[in-house]
């Protein structure tokens, strides 16, 4: 059960890191993005889409090509999101207009243009084979050694979403862009006359960190649902979650990899543990409890090393001073 | 130009301190920031990005719609929509009346710049109390004291959902926006928690009530609610603009050190707004339970929360403009279940899309409403700089 219960919060954590990541890397460049609930809904539906063009084009589902599959789906997901990131950028780096309020925007339009393509052009006939295909790990066999399938026993979309969580946190701490970007984030008119090019460095965050979120839709669908689709509002949720972890990591990378399996282990708690249905609600709270819990804990202790980015859903303009 | 120095950015193998000095292509223009705008062409501006929006959105609808429907449909179904029967059109100022419940209860916390994002939360904290009251005590006391009894437990439920972030945030300064959104998933899995505990048979929903149900002045039920809200919003504006407490709310939100340098107890105000706040959603929840006797979910504020945030910022903070903007959003969604209809859309999403459509015009209008574009004269022509700098070096000779 301790097996299952690892593989679940691995992969359900997988959606959170996606999410967390991509707005980590907002976050540092000075843009609070509450559009990732639906950024990551847009990632969700380009990626399906990309994934039933597809299949509609085999006789066969069954027949799919991983590597094919995987690529599309990624290709699809990144045009979408990247839209969706785009629209946020020129509202808010270019037009310089109030990040919550086109976070929120971006929020409801993205989740109901998912929702509508996902109703209306997205089929989904051989989702079930695709996402199958998609969650394939090194260790496919149930009856393989615990330890084995708790780390082998994922599809690409986890061991990339920690690959991207390793590179993320090198790139932010170790390289020339990664100061570039911090230093945007943190002063930005001081990189500007440091010759840092803000509008470019903004928009690169911006956009590269759109894609990624919109990738942790499109894993929980086609990975963890294996292709099966309600509607928006879940993906919305671990949207706004994905927000909060990244304040549970402290703007880290390498931190969200371990809070977004925490928290994934927190939101399939209910499933897990023995209980009455009505404890079980209860036990769903509380990865929302334990966010609350964080961001007091945090507030309280005020580390100068753990503050968000000084310039944190503020404009820049250049000739303000 | 914007995509290029994005994808600049990505390449990281590109020395990127030197895009900064290279000769990069100089725009035709530049941006200057407005220190005013004269109130027409504020009203203009946002004239023209509603109109634009509105007909971007048409122009959408009508290439999706599957009955070869066009644009000039998009508006007349939405007339047809809000305004179509009486029963439409009382229903148009009833979400008007709930929305601008909604957005009183948000606009002062964000007169004082405090993020309030947990409305929705706040609002079904005050339904489940309104729901519960009625649930347990109906029939076993008069109705009216039953009314009472349910409408000061949502009023203080609201609060209770509303203090607790605002404690926090007086005292250690914990991120509002964060803590008041997660506050909505929690009202909403404790809304579950009393279903699931409640609620042990059939459809494990909670059933219609049959006490604490409000007096229906009219046919739709929908008289008492508008009248409630209207007035409540009327009192807003004359709270915010000529009390004490709404001269102290906007020193806060305009500079927390200056009201400390005067004097203001920014803790105090923050809490006390934020009481004021949840109240004031708590009664929201209320109407949306004892108007008919609604039964509860966990969706019952229909994320009123969130749509409150856009209505109070689209009417920049004055609960009088936001008559305009509520009514506006309203119309829109009611509008768009007809056009739905009609244009055969089957799903309900479409009225997201365009509203969100029409929030990115608006939003995006402000830049033109703060900043200014000044072309680069031809040689030789002035520009408005040029001409002021002349100016004031004249007068200082």
């Amino acid at each position: 059960m301790l097996v299952t219960f690892l593989i679940g919060a691995i992969s359900l954590g997988t959606v959170l890191l996606y999410g967390c990541m991509g707005e980590t890397l907002m976050e540092k460049s000075g843009h609070l993005n509450l559009g990732i609930p639906g950024i990551m809904c847009m990632g969700t539906a380009g990626g399906c889409l990309g994934i039933e063009l597809y299949l509609k084009g085999l006789a066969d589902p069954a027949a799919a090509n991983w590597f094919l599959l995987i690529l599309l789906s990624i290709l699809f997901s990144i045009l979408f999101s990247v839209s969706a990131g785009l629209i946020y950028g020129f509202l808010t780096v270019t037009l310089r207009c109030n990040q919550n309020i086109t976070g929120l925007a971006i929020t409801t339009f993205g989740s109901g243009l998912a929702q509508f393509v996902m109703d209306t052009y997205v089929t989904r006939k051989g989702f079930g084979a695709a996402g199958k295909l998609i969650s394939r790990g090194f260790v496919n066999d149930p009856n393989a050694n615990g330890v084995l399938r708790v780390f082998f026993s994922h599809g690409f979309f986890v061991y990339f979403a920690i690959i991207l969580a390793v590179i993320f946190t090198f790139v932010l701490n170790r390289t020339r862009v990664g100061l570039h970007l911090r230093s945007v984030g943190e002063n930005p008119a001081t990189a500007d006359a440091d010759g840092v090019n803000v509008t470019a460095y903004k928009y690169g965050s911006i956009l590269i960190g759109s894609a990624v979120a919109g990738f942790g839709g499109l894993f929980y669908i086609m990975d963890y649902l294996k292709g099966s689709w309600e509607n928006a509002s879940t993906i919305e949720a671990f949207g706004w979650l994905a927000i909060a972890l990244v304040i549970f990591a402290l703007w880290k990378p390498n931190y969200s990899i371990f809070g977004s399996i925490l928290f994934g282990g927190l939101s399939i708690a209910a499933f897990v543990l023995k209980g009455s249905s009505t404890q079980k609600e209860l036990l769903k709270l509380l990865p929302y409890i334990i966010t609350v819990l964080v961001l007091v804990f945090t507030s309280i202790r005020k580390k100068r090393e753990n503050q968000p980015p000084a310039s944190l859903g503020l404009s820049y303009f250049r000739e303000d001073r | 130009m914007k995509k290029k120095t994005a994808d600049r950015s990505t390449a990281p193998e590109q020395e990127p301190t030197q895009s900064g000095v290279k000769s990069r292509f100089e725009l035709p223009f530049h941006i200057v920031k407005r220190p005013h705008i004269a109130p027409w062409k504020k009203i203009l501006i946002y004239a023209i990005a509603l109109v634009g929006g509105m007909l971007l959105s048409s122009l959408i609808c009508a290439v999706f719609s599957k009955n070869g429907k066009n644009p000039l449909d998009f508006f007349g179904q939405l007339f047809n929509g809000s305004f179509g029967t009486p029963r439409k059109s009382w229903l148009l100022f009833l979400e008007t009346a709930l929305l601008l419940g909604a957005s009183i209860a948000l606009i002062p916390a964000f007169k004082m710049k405090f993020w309030n994002l947990g409305g929705n939360g706040q609002i079904l904290m005050g339904c489940l109390c309104a729901y519960s009251c009625s649930y347990w005590l109906g029939g076993k006391m008069p109705d009216g004291l039953l009314l009472l009894v349910m409408f000061a437990t949502s009023v203080a439920a609201g609060i209770l959902w509303a203090l607790i972030p605002a404690l926090f945030k007086a005292v250690f300064g914990t991120n509002e926006t964060l803590f008041t959104l997660m506050m909505n998933y929690v009202a909403a899995g404790v809304v579950l928690y009393f279903r699931s505990a409640w609620i042990k048979n059939g459809s494990g929903q909670f059933p219609t009530l049959d006490h604490g149900i409000l007096p229906s002045l009219d046919k739709y039920s929908a008289a008492l609610t508008v009248f409630v809200f209207f007035v409540l919003t009327v009192l807003m504006f004359v709270y915010l603009r000529y009390s004490k407490h709404g001269y102290e709310i906007s020193v806060v939100g305009e500079s927390m050190n200056t009201a400390k340098y005067v004097g203001i107890d920014v803790k105090k105000v923050v809490i006390r707004t934020m009481i004021l706040s949840g109240a004031i959603a708590g009664m929201v929840g209320f109407f949306l339970i004892a108007r008919t006797g609604a039964g509860l979910s966990d969706t019952s504020p229909n994320n009123m929360g969130f749509t409150g945030i856009m209505t109070s910022w689209l009417a920049g903070f004055n609960p009088l403009l936001m008559f305009l903007s509520c009514f506006f959003i309203a119309f829109l969604t009611r509008g768009m279940t007809q056009v739905r209809t009609d244009f055969g859309f089957t799903n309900s999403s479409v009225a997201n899309i365009v509203i969100g459509l029409i929030y990115f015009c608006v939003i995006s209008c402000t830049f033109f409403v703060n900043y200014k574009i000044v072309f680069r004269g031809k040689s030789g022509e002035k520009t408005d700089l040029d001409r002021k700098l002349a100016n004031q070096v004249r007068g200082v000779k």
